[in-house]
């Protein structure tokens, strides 16, 4: 693959990932954010893929595939399930934070992101870590989600934005964590959204509903 | 200022004035089609500024000159930008002059001043029309002016000229992350400030939800006309935007009639296609709440924003 070529997809891959955080932010319905979560997985495969394919490391690839299963398939499959067993009326978010000062505190997220991680693309300025804050900007706005939506299943998809986004500086920054590592990071967000999917529809089970602002109440 | 920025600037003057209503009416002809009605014909809207230009003029008693002199205002910006902003020939007719900055401020000075005629007439509607006007404008601005700069940054310079001259000379620029992320931006913003669908119905005269049309519902006859054929000229305008910016090909770069014939042909055409692809999508999508306008155009400046940021911080070489 060409130099050219080569910083091109990294950077469509960057893009993509940027865009489909702050889309997530931007919906309402979390059908069609589970289904922006599917594209970002993606995205994800696609960046580890192209930095496999420059590396000519064939562990990579394993992991790129391994990464595209996970993320875009099985974990998207898991949230679509919790949320036809939810029912109609948790299908909006609901965030604490309207949507358009949600969107520009994404902005201001996405460049404290790129201020503090130039030191880091110092350390060794490649097209990769040129990239790295674009995954920094993705764990922040992940971060947000996480704490103004109300929903259980929201939350769960802030918490993946997350780790896609920690995913994302992880390999851009070594270029290749060990596969054992990646392994254990991949099953141990399997078990966490199992885990989640599993008290959800206990507390919906229990209390009707999941949302976490009721559960600060006292219940006999 | 060169020779071929003035003959540019002179053709494209003349192809929006001659071509904005035939866009509009094409695009009203392929609404129709689509929602099953015959449709009036792509000539209607020049039928229309015809019978209007041969009326008399008439003014609401206690307006001033503002409400007299807008039309003129609103189509005079609108022509110096659309002979400043590079559509037909990659050299601009005010050289220098057609500078990202000074081009979006003509264009809201014509929002603006329209708005001010608005609150002239003193009516419950044109003060209506004219904050919500001001209000979407406000809003407008910050992401137009970001999604172009986004675009001058890996070209050095925030002159259109400059940086459809670079697109051409380096098509690979128009396919990094950052212009596709402005593209969307703009088009948002095109949508808006043209008053389109989603954010404004064209061809609605319900008072709860008009914008554009509660601003001019007191001018009648040749003003009335000046004013349609302005805001159809602000539509192929920002399209051309649109079009020149992210797709600069066929555009030419020197005095030549072949390529100066096959530029101004290649120009319709990319307007043409994205007015039907604005007409198509407007048949698929229903007017959005003003209340949630804001939510569509912080959208716009943050996908805007991103720009900026990736092409700052993506691309760079190190």
């Amino acid at each position: 693959m060409s130099e050219a070529l080569y910083v091109q997809l990294l950077d469509l891959a960057g893009g993509a990932l940027l865009l489909t955080a702050v889309v997530i932010l931007w919906r309402r319905k979390l059908t069609a954010i589970v289904r922006v979560f599917a594209v970002q997985g993606f995205a994800l495969s696609l960046l580890v893929a192209v930095l496999a394919a420059h590396e000519n490391d064939p562990t990579l690839g394993g992991i790129a595939v391994g990464l595209l299963v996970l993320r875009a398939g099985v974990l998207p499959w898991l949230l679509r399930r919790a949320l036809a067993a939810a029912g109609e009326e948790q299908h909006e978010t609901r965030p604490l934070v309207n949507v358009a000062a949600s969107l520009l505190a994404a902005a201001v997220l996405v460049l404290i992101a790129y201020a503090v991680s130039q030191p880091l693309v110092e350390l060794f300025p490649s097209a990769a870590s040129t990239a790295i804050p674009v995954g920094m900007a993705v764990v922040l706005i992940g971060f947000f989600a996480l704490v103004t939506r109300r929903h259980a299943l929201s939350q769960l998809v802030g918490f993946l934005l997350m780790d896609n986004g920690i995913t994302a500086v992880g390999f851009l920054a070594t270029t290749g964590v060990a596969f054992v590592v990646e392994l254990g990071i991949s099953l141990d967000v399997l078990m966490a959204v199992l885990v989640l999917y599993v008290l959800a529809s206990r507390m919906r089970e229990a209390f009707g509903t999941t949302d976490l602002d009721d559960l600060r109440e006292l219940h006999d | 200022m060169s020779a071929l920025g003035i003959v540019g600037g002179v053709l494209q003057a003349a192809l929006v004035v001659a071509g904005s209503p035939l866009l509009v009416g094409w695009m009203r002809q392929i609404r129709a089609r689509l929602e099953g009605r015959v449709g009036a014909g792509v000539v209607q809207p020049w039928r229309d500024l015809r019978k209007l230009f041969r009326k008399e003029a008439i003014a609401p008693a206690g307006t001033s000159e503002v409400f007299r002199f807008t039309p003129l205002v609103l189509v005079g910006s609108t022509l110096v930008v659309a002979a400043a902003i590079p559509f037909v020939t990659d050299a601009s007719a005010l050289g220098p002059g057609a500078d990202l900055f000074a081009v979006v401020a003509l264009l809201a000075m014509g929002t603006a001043t329209l708005a001010l005629a608005g609150l002239d007439t003193g009516t419950a509607f044109g003060g209506m029309g004219a904050s919500r006007a001001t209000t979407i404008i406000a809003l407008v601005e910050p992401s137009l002016l970001m999604a172009i700069f986004a675009l001058s940054v890996p070209v050095g310079s925030t002159n259109l000229a400059s940086i459809v001259h670079s697109a051409l000379r380096n098509p690979a620029q128009v396919l990094s992350p950052a212009s596709l992320l402005a593209a969307v931006a703009l088009l948002m913003v095109t949508v808006a400030e043209t008053g389109r669908l989603p954010v404004d119905n064209p061809s609605t005269h319900l008072e709860l939800t008009m914008i554009h049309e509660a601003m001019v519902l007191e001018y009648s006859g040749p003003d009335l006309a000046l004013v349609e054929l302005s805001a159809s000229m602000r539509l192929s305008v920002f399209l051309g935007l649109l079009a020149s910016l992210f797709a600069p090909w066929g555009i030419a770069t020197s005095l030549d009639p072949v390529p100066l014939g096959v530029g101004v042909v290649v120009f319709a055409a990319k307007v043409l296609v994205l007015g039907t692809a604005v007409a198509v999508g407007e048949v698929f999508v229903a007017k959005l709440r003003l209340f949630r306008v804001p939510e569509l155009l912080a959208g716009s400046f943050l996908l805007g924003l991103l720009a900026v940021a990736a092409s700052f911080f993506l691309s760079r070489q190190p």
